[in-house]
């Protein structure tokens, strides 16, 4: 199932992704107000010739650094690094380059009363109001708030293998058939496939991945999605910044699906919604 | 004995029915709940109350004109857990009376002419789905239009799980709704009502120039119940509640409801800058402004209807993909 392939252990992390496609990495730490969250990793460095600043989730893969990283749990501290590090790629022009692969936003109390909520809010909105291309890319789970605070991008790229979704399948299942163990059904209702996301728009393409997942040959893997990257990129460097920004609003303002009777079928309204009655 | 079922009795008595407060368990009259804004007489626990009952309480009488009603809920996903998605809609909207988790307008408030969005946790626990993402959009989008303040009555428990990654699409859309209002620098007046939760809190819920709540309100990310089943941590005293999120920083007030119109009318004029508005006080319950103020509301209100009923323009913008059916009925009157 889809699901494990995703959290499989050996599946190329973000690290991993950045070795295979970005040269001369700096790494930036801390969010510049208390703390420094591993489950983000942030940074500057060349990606085919050029300056870019890539931000990622980081899962580990022994158990030691799974509990460093936190899973790829962020916290409001890492929330508050990216931020920080999108408004430092504004105001020199760079590129940004984000990974997703969180099960979700770390679910404690310290991270709730730091201000989880805001902080994932404020990163979406940050998001949102950069000028510079942005391009986000699913690369194993996309877990609910804490994984679309770093995808509110121009272009969403998504591997063949990924899966992003509202809520786990467990969380899903334990709150709307009141028993966890009804997770597979969750997982098929929701839908969190490539391909179906594909098919929603939710995702402009989906990023092939070597037979059996990424994990067996993640080199390859990563020429895959430094092809459509680059691609990616070349078609927004054609866009001029306030117009991108513009567009990156239009793109979210289409991601829905409802009815409206007093609009024709299929438009989008004066007030540039998509309706889709 | 006796005693309970003297009070047993009393229930039932349609003409008169007693009322115990779910926290201080003392009993009061109905009646006089509902003139306390269905707020508790004796400790001040504030009930969940609907939009509809929201609006009457917040805006000034007779001002609110509901918008975009015809934005109807579908099914992108086929859904079926227990029940399948458009049944659970039609019960929500047989239950509330209401065509979804939101409704939307144009109001006046302590005489303020503003776009007001009121969120109902009654239907589907105010989950947010692509019908609230879309009229929240459109809500700001008339706001930045026509230079108004936008106010946000937010109660939800989060995102519509029936809708899937389309539900956690409108946490980014209302995220970049606000930045449209920030960029027509639109005052955002956002009100917590509890309970706020999950997707909402975590998007335009908490992006407002003014974040305020209801005493008591429930507002987190992620619930008690998930962090102690995942980090086993002992919650401290008065987690997610509105007065600790006050304490932590987290909000502008709590403010408590028989106060909300006239805060968030002060609110309002202040964002809206320049000088203090000659404004004349009357005695009584509705305190509202007099001569300009009160006419500008009625003419921009007038002036808005006009442009929200815009007749719709197709097909000058890309064409959008298949067209789909509707999942759900017409609401139930
Ligand atoms: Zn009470």
């Amino acid at each position: 199932m889809t699901v494990e392939i995703a959290r499989h252990r050996g599946r190329p992390r973000t690290r991993d992704y950045i070795g295979y496609l970005i040269e001369g990495f700096e790494e930036l730490r801390g969010d510049r107000l208390r703390a420094d969250d591993p489950a983000i990793v942030g940074g500057l460095g060349w990606f085919r010739g050029r300056a870019v600043l890539v931000v990622g989730h980081q899962k580990g893969r022994t158990l030691d650094e799974q509990e460093v990283h936190s899973w790829g749990m962020a916290k409001p501290e890492g929330y508050r690094k990216a931020q920080r590090l999108f408004a430092l790629a504004e105001r020199h022009g760079l590129p940004v380059l984000t990974f997703v692969d969180t099960p979700g936003a770390y679910p404690g109390v310290a991270a709730e009363e730091g201000g989880q909520a805001r902080a994932i809010a404020e990163t979406m909105l940050g998001m949102a109001r950069l000028s510079v291309p942005v391009i986000a890319t699913v690369i194993g789970e996309g877990g609910s708030g804490g994984a679309l605070a770093l995808a509110v991008a121009d272009r969403v790229l998504m591997q063949e293998n990924a899966t992003y979704s509202v809520i786990t399948p467990e969380g899903c299942a334990a709150i709307l058939w009141r028993d966890a163990a009804f997770a597979p059904q969750a997982a098929e209702a929701l839908k969190p496939t490539a391909s179906h996301l594909f098919e929603l728009g939710v995702v402009e393409r989906v990023v092939g991945e070597p037979l059996g997942g990424a994990h067996h040959n993640p080199e390859a893997a990563a020429a895959s999605l430094g092809e459509a990257i680059a691609e990616a990129l070349a078609e927004l460097d054609g866009i001029a910044p306030r117009e991108r920004r513009r567009r990156r609003r239009e793109r979210f303002q289409r991601l829905g699906r409802w009815s409206d009777p007093e609009l024709p079928p299929g438009t989008l309204s004066l007030f540039g919604g998509y309706t889709a009655g | 004995m006796n005693v309970t079922v003297e009070i047993e009795r009393r229930d039932s008595d349609p003409v008169r029915p007693e009322w115990a407060c779910p926290l201080c368990k003392q009993p009061a009259r109905l009646a006089e709940v509902r003139a306390d804004l269905m707020v508790c007489p004796h400790c001040g626990f504030h009930l969940r109350i609907s939009a509809r009952e929201r609006i009457r309480q917040l805006v000034d009488e007779g001002t609110f004109r509901e918008l975009w009603t015809s934005v109807l809920t579908l099914d992108p996903l086929k859904f079926t857990d227990l029940e399948t998605y458009p049944e659970r809609v039609r019960e929500a909207q047989a239950k509330t009376g209401l065509s979804e988790a939101i409704l939307t307008g144009t109001a006046a408030i302590d005489g303020t002419q503003c776009v007001l969005a009121v969120m109902d946790f009654g239907f589907m626990g105010g989950s947010m789905g692509s019908v609230v993402g879309e009229k929240l959009w459109r809500s700001a989008e008339l706001a930045a239009a026509e230079d108004l303040p936008l106010v946000a009555v937010c109660s939800s428990g989060g995102a519509r799980m029936q809708e899937g990654i389309l539900s956690l699409m409108q946490m980014a859309k209302t995220s970049c709704a606000v930045d449209l209002i920030n960029e027509a620098k639109s005052p955002f007046v956002t009100i917590l009502a509890d309970p706020c939760t999950g997707g909402v809190v975590a998007s335009f819920a908490t992006l407002a120039d003014i974040c305020i709540a209801e005493p008591g309100a429930q507002l987190y990310f992620t619930g008690p119940r998930v962090i102690a089943e995942t980090t086993h941590e002992i919650l401290p005293e008065g987690f997610g509640s509105a007065e600790r999120n006050l304490q932590l920083g987290h909000l502008d007030a709590v403010v408590a409801r028989k106060d909300l119109r006239v805060r968030v009318g002060n609110y309002l004029r202040l964002l809206g800058g320049g000088e203090e508005p000659d404004r004349v006080t009357t005695t009584g319950g509705r305190e509202r402004g007099k001569g300009g103020m009160a006419q500008t509301a009625f003419g921009r209100a007038k002036a808005l209807a006009a442009y929200a009923r815009r007749p719709f323009v197709g097909g000058d913008r890309e064409a959008a993909g298949e067209a789909e059916r509707p999942a759900a009925r017409e609401p139930s009157p």
